[in-house]
């Protein structure tokens, strides 16, 4: 009796545990939602896409900020794309169990890992120090470096997903080995490989660290890769410290914009990985 | 053989882009190492050993000591952590074991959501909520109830302004449990049903069920998942950078403000005053590095070992 | 119940070499000699020696792990996928040594495959069986719809399909998708085609449909099937092989292997006792 009792009692009390511990998580999760709805709702008005970032006091948008993390994320993204679809590839389809190969998926998961801070200062060291001058084209190389691991990575598992007999089947007609990686093996991932893109483009969208360095920041709308530019990131920084209420308004607005932008590249990714499963 | 395949001329081609792209990566990687140690090679060469343990950092100077960054680094991680495991633990846990069915995926997505908000948000709100809020419903009551000097006081001093070691490491917490709690929880399906089921058929609690048979399957792999949140932990710039205080030199309580090795050179970077400042910098991106990959690796020595079972 | 004893390799293959009725040399299309072969350090086939004749089906059968698919796999050296696996002796494609055979993907052209599961590529119907031509033609529109029609007629699939060749091919049922597969094979118009087990995943209903399938083909093709429906071989096969530990046990045509076969191990294994 007293023996069952203590169970059930330590039962009880490990099951209001992690209820409690979901609760608080929740409420936390919850409360941060809240205040970057909030305030950011109260922000967001059409200046926010048609005016660039204002002086003290006058009124203004983040127009700049918006095209200059577009271009620099678009830029970063054709790269990290190519870089990261190959070398997915090869460590899926061609030397993945080699010693080189697991080196490199090793070094992958180190950059996967690594403070995108350090990626900053890599590029400030390799791109802004020799040329004399922070750039988009910096920004964009250093956001490059940070999703080509994701997506690198994200490719090679949907790639080992695809059935062996389907590598068999093209090689059994005498497709040549990169064509029936790209017209069977890519196209029967692509909804997967899709995903890892946009899993790449969450990862970068909301950086700051390393534009700081790289991308700097401009005051001004520019559409010039190789001069400093404005980026979504690094305005909301430079305004969430600043002592004016609307630049503070500014940097919730640009707040929200990058998490709905994120959470929408995540709900999509999910949403195109979950349809290629039902399908097979 | 008359039939020659149109186009397999090319398979070498392909073959040597998809090993140059994975050639790519191990050259950033190399580069970065290369860059931090020649980039902050003047540093070392300058303050010798000294560096990892002095605690001044002064660009006036330019006398430069790393023990501060290090340690506030190192503090704020390791609170953070011990703040989100059990939370992380137990919603990984109320998810898999408890919740109604009708309520699990929701949550569940809604955490995995969460884990990808990019951390300049959470750093907001630690600026904009959470230190207000503390300094006036922590901080400033403290001051009243707390009799002068008794350890309490050394502990919980500070500058009542909510930007401090505490707050900072509860916003990495708070940052860094949705990741945990998403991570341990496919962390824990991995556990055959089967094995889970006779526990319970035996007439195992929950509570039972998860302390002799899901925490052991998976234990090798929940550390490896514990280091990954601490990497993580370790390497974050923003939302600490926006809350820690940004004082140079030993954190002395709980409450005091400091600095970590990625926010001080999120600060200090782009107006650094000369070479060797610069030079310290990067040498403390260096040591971020080291002690970054460190913890991976260990993760992954585990998670592999987790694997193989 | 009496179960196989495991006999000295020695004593298997004196044993298979006395049941073995060659086929006439002129119909010979595919002959290997003293063949072997190695998953690493692991042999799963012994020096085993056969003839698959033309224009008929040659069916192999016995127990799991008996290396019968592993022997097929070596036909079109689909285990050159596979690092760690490699093929010794000599297999003779009209003469010419497969094995030393450098130009695969022509080799691969000429010995078509069907695997055990239905292996659609992710494009349309249409795309599935033109995909295979274009590695090695440049046709036009008009002589590409030629090809694929008659493929899909040949495979015995085009009465189903004609209407939906635009839709992708993995919205066919599972023996329509193994039936585009063949058509598939047969498409790039190879002069071998080998069956792995292709009946395995179906219905009576399909495996009805594709043995018809494959009765038709063989005026035009050398088939060898692998199957583990002692039925299936005999229906469809004019030979039959009996494969056993690596080694093979009989060989003869098929009527004669299930009427009366000569090896106590074969009627062991065709009536039921083991496998």
């Amino acid at each position: 009796m007293g023996r069952r009792f203590r169970r059930t009692a330590a039962n009880a009390l490990f099951v209001g545990a992690c209820f409690i511990a979901t609760a608080l998580a929740l409420t936390a999760l919850g409360l941060i939602m809240y205040s970057l709805l909030r305030q950011g709702l109260g922000g967001l008005d059409l200046n926010i896409f048609t005016k660039s970032t204002p002086a003290p006091g006058s009124e203004g948008g983040l127009s700049n900020a918006i095209m200059g993390s577009l271009m620099m994320c678009a830029a970063a993204m054709v790269i990290a794309v190519v870089v990261g679809l190959l070398a997915g590839t090869y460590l899926a389809e061609y030397g993945g169990d080699s010693a080189y190969g697991h080196l490199i998926r090793f070094l992958n998961d180190v950059l996967l890992a690594a403070p995108s801070i350090l990626v900053g200062l890599f590029i400030y060291e390799i791109m802004v120090r020799p040329l004399h001058g922070f750039s988009g084209w910096a920004g964009a190389a250093a956001l490059a470096l940070l999703a080509a691991p994701v997506v690198t990575r994200t490719t090679e598992d949907i790639l080992r997903l695809q059935p062996k007999e389907l590598r068999e089947a093209g090689m059994g007609l005498g497709s040549p080995r990169w064509i029936t990686i790209r017209k069977i093996i890519w196209r029967g991932a692509g909804g997967g490989l899709l995903t890892g893109a946009l899993l790449g483009f969450a990862r970068i969208s909301g950086e700051t660290a390393p534009l700081l360095f790289t991308a700097l920041n401009n005051q001004f709308f520019s559409l010039d890769m190789s001069q400093p530019i404005a980026s979504l990131p690094a305005v909301i920084f430079q305004y969430a410290l600043s002592a004016y209420d609307d630049w503070r308004r500014l940097a919730w607005a640009g707040a929200l914009l990058i998490a709905l932008a994120v959470l929408a590249a995540n709900i999509i990714g999910r949403v195109i990985a979950a349809r290629g499963s039902h399908r097979q | 053989m008359t039939k020659q395949s149109r186009g397999a001329a090319f398979d070498p081609i392909f073959r040597y882009a998809c090993v140059s792209a994975a050639t790519l990566l191990l050259a950033a990687l190399t580069g970065v190492v290369a860059s931090l140690l020649i980039g902050g090679w003047p540093a070392f060469a300058k303050f010798g050993i000294g560096f990892f343990f002095d605690t001044t950092w002064n660009p006036v100077t330019e006398v430069y000591g790393a023990a501060g960054p290090i340690a506030g680094t190192l503090i704020t991680s390791a609170l953070a952590l011990a703040l989100a495991l059990p939370i992380a633990a137990g919603v990984a846990i109320f998810l898999v074991e408890f919740c109604p069915g009708m309520l699990a995926r929701p949550i569940a997505i809604a955490v995995e959501l969460l884990a990808g908000i990019p951390s300049i948000v959470y750093g907001m709100w630690g600026l904009f909520v959470l230190a207000p809020w503390f300094a006036e419903h922590v901080q400033i009551p403290m001051l009243y109830v707390i009799p002068p000097g008794s350890i309490w006081e050394t502990i919980f001093n500070g500058v009542p302004n909510g930007a401090n070691i505490f707050t900072a490491s509860l916003i990495l917490a708070i940052m860094i449990l949705p990741y945990m709690a998403a991570v341990f929880r496919e962390l824990f399906l991995t556990v055959p049903p089967q094995v889970r089921e006779s526990a319970y058929g035996i007439g195992c609690t929950p509570l039972e069920v998860v302390g002799s048979v899901t925490i052991p399957y998976v234990r090798s792999g929940a550390v490896g998942v514990i280091m990954l949140g601490l990497g993580r932990a370790l390497g974050e710039t923003m939302a600490v950078t926006f809350i820690i205080g940004n004082a140079h030199g030993l954190p002395t309580s709980l409450f005091d403000s400091g600095s970590t090795l990625a926010s001080t050179i999120a600060n200090e970077f782009t107006e650094a005053t000369g070479e060797m400042h610069t030079a310290a910098l990067t040498a403390l991106g260096l040591v971020l590095f080291i002690i970054t990959f460190t913890v991976l690796a260990i993760a992954r020595l585990l998670l592999a070992r987790a694997r193989k079972y | 119940m009496t179960l196989p004893d495991i006999a000295s390799p020695e004593a298997l293959q004196a044993q298979a070499d006395a049941f073995i009725t060659e086929p006439p040399p002129e119909t010979v299309k595919l002959r290997t000699r003293a063949l072997s072969f190695f998953y690493g350090k692991n042999q799963t086939i012994f020096d085993l020696d056969v003839a698959i004749p033309r224009n008929s089906v040659t069916a192999l059968i016995g127990p799991s792990g008996c290396g019968k698919s592993t022997l097929l796999r070596t036909f079109n050296r689909m285990y050159d996928l596979h690092p760690g696996q490699k093929a010794t002796g000599e297999i003779l494609l009209d003469g010419k040594n497969i094995l030393a055979e450098k130009d695969i993907a022509g080799l691969r052209s000429k010995v078509g495959m069907v695997f055990q599961k239905p292996t659609p590529f992710p494009m349309s119907i249409y795309e599935n069986v033109a995909f295979g031509v274009r590695l090695y033609h440049a046709k036009s529109r008009a002589e590409m719809d030629q090809v694929v029609e008659t493929a899909l007629r040949r495979a015995a699939l085009w009465d189903e399909v004609k209407d939906k060749l635009q839709t992708s091919g993995l919205g066919l049922s599972g023996g329509q998708q193994q039936r585009l597969c063949v058509a598939r094979g047969i498409a790039v118009e190879p002069e071998v085609l080998l069956l792995d087990e292709p009946a395995s995943a179906l219905d009576p209903i399909s495996t009805a449909k594709l043995e018809e399938t494959i009765s038709e083909l063989k005026r035009d093709f050398t088939i060898v099937i692998v199957t583990h429906n002692m039925g299936q071989a005999a229906r469809i096969s004019d030979n039959t092989g009996f494969m056993y530990l690596g080694r093979l046990i009989e060989f003869c045509p098929t009527s004669e292997m299930f009427l009366k076969p000569r090896a106590k191990r074969t009627q062991d294994y065709i009536s039921g006792r083991f496998g």
